[in-house]
């Protein structure tokens, strides 16, 4: 039996106190949304599988929290994922998962929506399914258990979750996320079976239903074929996306306790024509698709009017792609500086321009300059296709340094396919080049800052193919920067080779992974993100009792022609173009900007019919006259 | 510049957030109702806000204070008319009056802080009642607290047990909040062998300094 929200209200009152940070799990924000629970026709929980403090800013769960609270017929409420001590005292005394709007169970939703935008969260979310008292395995669900989809960034490898969604969404959600709700509605008043469900699911354009399909292997453990096993799936699901951005959810949730981002964020621009080649997101998130200035700043006005605020984040893959930049900067600083809220402005390009734009926001200063050149070395940098010079590089640190700024930010990533010594040695001396611009431009004042990721291969990237370095290599390469940057003024991070290790096993997992991720949880797994929960041999083990390789999915390289857990998932980029991408990269090729010139990706001709539709500026792809068809939907549907 | 003092009432979920919080959701309700808050001068300028006496985490209270100082000379009501709605719902504003503006600061005017305990389960109110008695006839109370040896005895002005209409039992008690020596209500409950965590919490009056 399903406790009802005043039994949770009444249990938790008696266990809040008791745990850390209680404020995390009561909700009543300001511009939250209680609808009465009879009042409507759909009930959907949205879960972002961390903790509050956490996952409460993600730009994407208030996306779909507005606009799904603006239908009358329909409430969104969130949920997130307990803390460890609170974890314990909601198992001890009873109280399942529930949202943090109405206190009611998720069990007793309608849609159970869970944001899956990177890896780490797997095992999370499988303990929310628990806590929640949702059946594990999509299998096991009935006609009384809530629909369980899921989204984000890592679904464009759904496999190692597929036993456990009942539906994932490829793509961007806001148009689509109506037209499941519609599907649901529909299936809720025919009173047919959840497999009825699915099978209507199976027709929007951007759902992928895992259990209308089945994966075939050879016996080295590499895909023969990934075939659909039900009339309605389509061969490929081809991914979802808004022709143009909606406006910008304004209203949002401001958080009376503090937690990792408290701002007004709003999404500038979409995608990123750099096409590097190690990159996830440039990859996935073509075309790019550009909001207007003046849409922007009127945003960013209605929230901070219905927020109150103090800060403001303009985010994007690429701010100085943003086609008028310095316009929406000056604008934003003009508005804004005065009213005492402060801004951020994410990845810059590494250039004296992008120093203009930072002094025209306030107190820009105080948080030091960030800039990511990812490699120091000109051979790295033709493979990775980041072309930039270290003599423009070292022109703007000095600028950096010597117009106020006394701490640099840089970026780099360590473990790129062929990547040598020599490209490591040149991370260390371009470090002691930048420390030594700002010893002279500022003395002893000056500071760097290194962080070193090092280089997972994403699917659906050129670098798909390719290896990750084992664990003694990136010791060997860690151990190198840290003797070369013991050097004052110098402060260098590192990521944790295990942590590098565990994210390249899932994020290229097929579907057998999926027990692993199962096993590891039941072994007490999870918040993986979080140094000091995440257990290396809780996942070892996990593999061995699931009779797999973890090898097999980090350090091997790829056949050319091998196909992928992932390849039944269509990113709108052509498998063939990023292969042609990777075979550049061995040849130390580069791409310029595909502003400058198209190189037929495979956007266009599958979205040709959408662009048609939007002429003009909002697009970055060049322009298509009248399509013959709609091949975004043809493909999809045969 | 005008210099003026909300009392409020803290309550549902917000009992929750603590005080440096507290200031935070002040702060942006007062951005959102659009008062000319003043901030203060220098490298890193502040919002001119004063909360009167912390507030332990998870207790209501209906007798908040809070000052703010705003750059122009508005009327009280046009203030709490543009403040009220941008409130979120766990505060209610009682009341605002002005200020001198070279008053003491207010947190230097605090002498005690009433509170009511309610406790969410039955007890035997005699032995409840004897306890009382014996925790105020103690010459001193040694306590620990998170490391740090104090005496509570000292802190507590005043401790009763009264029943409520439903014959729930309620304790009430005024302990000391000067600057430097504040007792804590869920401090007394453990005293008294009670599990704070088990009680309905609320600060019910502050007393200030007569200025």
């Amino acid at each position: 039996m399903v406790l009802s929200n005043q039994e949770i209200k009444d249990r938790l009152e008696r266990v809040l106190l008791s745990v850390e940070k209680p404020g995390r799990y009561v909700g009543g924000e300001y511009n939250q949304v209680v609808k009465p629970w009879d009042s409507v026709q759909t009930r959907m929980a949205l879960l972002f599988p961390d903790i509050y403090d956490i996952g409460f800013p993600n730009l994407g769960l208030a996306i779909l929290y507005e606009a799904l609270n603006n239908r009358a017929d329909t409430l969104a409420e969130r949920a997130f994922c307990p803390w460890i001590d609170m974890e314990a005292t909601m198992r001890q005394n009873g109280i399942p998962l529930y949202s943090l709007e109405s206190k009611h169970a998720l069990a007793e939703f309608d849609i159970l929506g869970i944001t899956l935008p990177y890896e780490t969260l797997y095992t999370n979310a499988l303990n929310a399914l628990d806590l929640a008292g949702i059946p594990l395995h999509t299998a096991d669900r009935d006609e009384t258990h809530p629909l369980v989809i899921a989204g984000g960034q890592s679904c464009y490898n759904p496999e190692p979750m597929a036993p456990f969604i009942d539906a994932f969404v490829i793509g961007e959600g806001e148009e689509i996320i109506h037209e499941i709700i519609a599907a649901h509605q529909a299936w809720k008043a025919s009173g047919a079976s959840r497999q009825a469900l699915l099978v209507q699911l199976a027709s929007i354009w951007g759902v992928y239903i895992p259990s209308f399909y089945q994966p075939q292997y050879y016996a080295d453990g590499t895909i023969q074929a990934i075939q659909p096993i039900h009339a309605a799936a389509p061969k490929r699901i081809r991914k979802r996306i808004v022709a143009k951005l909606p406006k910008p959810p304004t209203r949002l949730l401001v958080p009376s306790i503090n937690i990792v981002h408290n701002r007004i964020s709003v999404e500038i621009m979409r995608g990123c024509t750099r096409g590097c080649r190690f990159c996830h997101a440039g990859m996935v998130n073509r075309p790019v698709r550009e909001r207007p200035v003046e849409e922007i700043v009127n945003a960013i006005e209605k929230a901070a009017e219905q927020t109150g605020f103090e800060e403001i984040a303009l985010l994007s893959l690429s701010s100085s792609d943003y086609t008028k930049i310095s316009e929406l900067v000056s604008q934003v600083s003009q508005r804004f500086n005065q009213r005492h809220l402060k801004t951020s402005l994410p990845s810059l390009r590494i250039e004296s321009f992008s120093i203009d734009l930072m002094e025209m926001l306030k107190d820009s200063r105080a948080g030091g300059f960030t800039l990511a050149p990812e490699a120091a070395s000109d051979h790295m940098r033709s493979i990775i296709n980041k072309p930039i010079a270290s003599q423009q590089l070292l022109d703007t640190v000095r600028s950096i340094y010597s117009r106020g700024w006394t701490t640099i930010k840089l970026y780099f990533m360590i473990g790129h396919p062929s990547e040598t010594l020599e490209d490591l040695q040149a991370i260390a001396d371009l470090c002691k080049a930048v420390i030594n611009e700002g010893r002279k431009a500022i003395g002893r004042r000056s500071k760097l800052n290194v962080g070193v990721s090092t280089f997972v291969p994403k699917p659906h990237t050129p670098f798909q193919w390719v290896a990750t370095d084992r664990p003694a290599q990136i010791q060997e390469k860690q151990a190198l920067l840290r003797r070369e940057l013991r050097e004052p003024g110098i402060k260098y991070n590192w990521t944790d080779p295990n942590a590098t290790l565990f994210e390249s096993w899932l994020s290229r997992g097929d579907r057998r992974t999926a027990e692993v991720i199962e096993l590891a949880w039941r072994a007490g797994a999870r918040f993986d993100a979080w140094d000091e929960h995440f257990n290396f041999t809780t996942w070892q083990a996990a593999f061995a009792q699931a009779g797999l390789d973890p090898d097999f999915y980090s350090h091997r390289q790829r056949g050319l022609d091998e196909i992928f857990p992932w390849d039944h998932i269509d990113p709108g980029v052509r498998k063939s173009f990023i292969k042609q991408d990777y075979q550049w990269s061995l040849e130390g090729k580069t791409r310029a900007d595909c502003r400058e010139q198209c190189y037929s990706c495979g956007i266009l001709p599958v979205f040709a019919n959408l662009r048609s539709e939007n002429p003009g500026e909002s697009w970055r792809c060049p322009e298509v006259s009248a399509p013959a068809s709609d091949p975004a939907m043809q493909e999809n549907q045969s | 510049m005008i210099r003026v003092r909300f009392t409020y009432a803290k309550t549902e979920d917000l009992r929750y957030t603590s005080n440096l919080d507290v200031h935070r959701v002040w702060e942006r309700a007062l951005r959102r109702a659009k008062l000319p808050l003043a901030y203060s001068q220098g490298f890193n300028p502040q919002p001119r806000i004063n909360q009167a006496c912390p507030l332990p985490l998870g207790i209501t209270s209906s007798c908040e204070i809070l000052e703010a100082w705003f750059e122009e000379d508005l009327p009280l009501d046009q203030i709490s008319c543009a403040l009220t709605p941008s409130l979120p719902s766990g505060f209610k504003l009682l009341d605002i009056s002005p200020i001198d503006m070279q008053a003491a600061r207010v947190q230097t005017l605090v002498l005690s802080s009433s509170y009511r305990a309610q406790l969410l389960d039955t007890v035997n109110t005699e032995d409840l009642r004897h306890s009382i008695q014996l925790l105020l006839e103690a010459e001193t109370l040694p306590m620990n607290r998170r490391g740090k040896h104090y005496d509570l005895r000292p802190l507590i002005e005043n401790l009763s047990l009264e029943t409520d209409e439903n014959g729930k039992a309620q304790i009430r008690m005024r302990l000391s909040a000067r600057e430097g020596a504040t007792g804590r209500p869920e401090e007394v409950l453990k005293a008294l062998g009670l599990d704070p965590s088990l009680a309905r919490q609320e600060r019910v009056e502050l007393q200030l300094k007569e200025e």
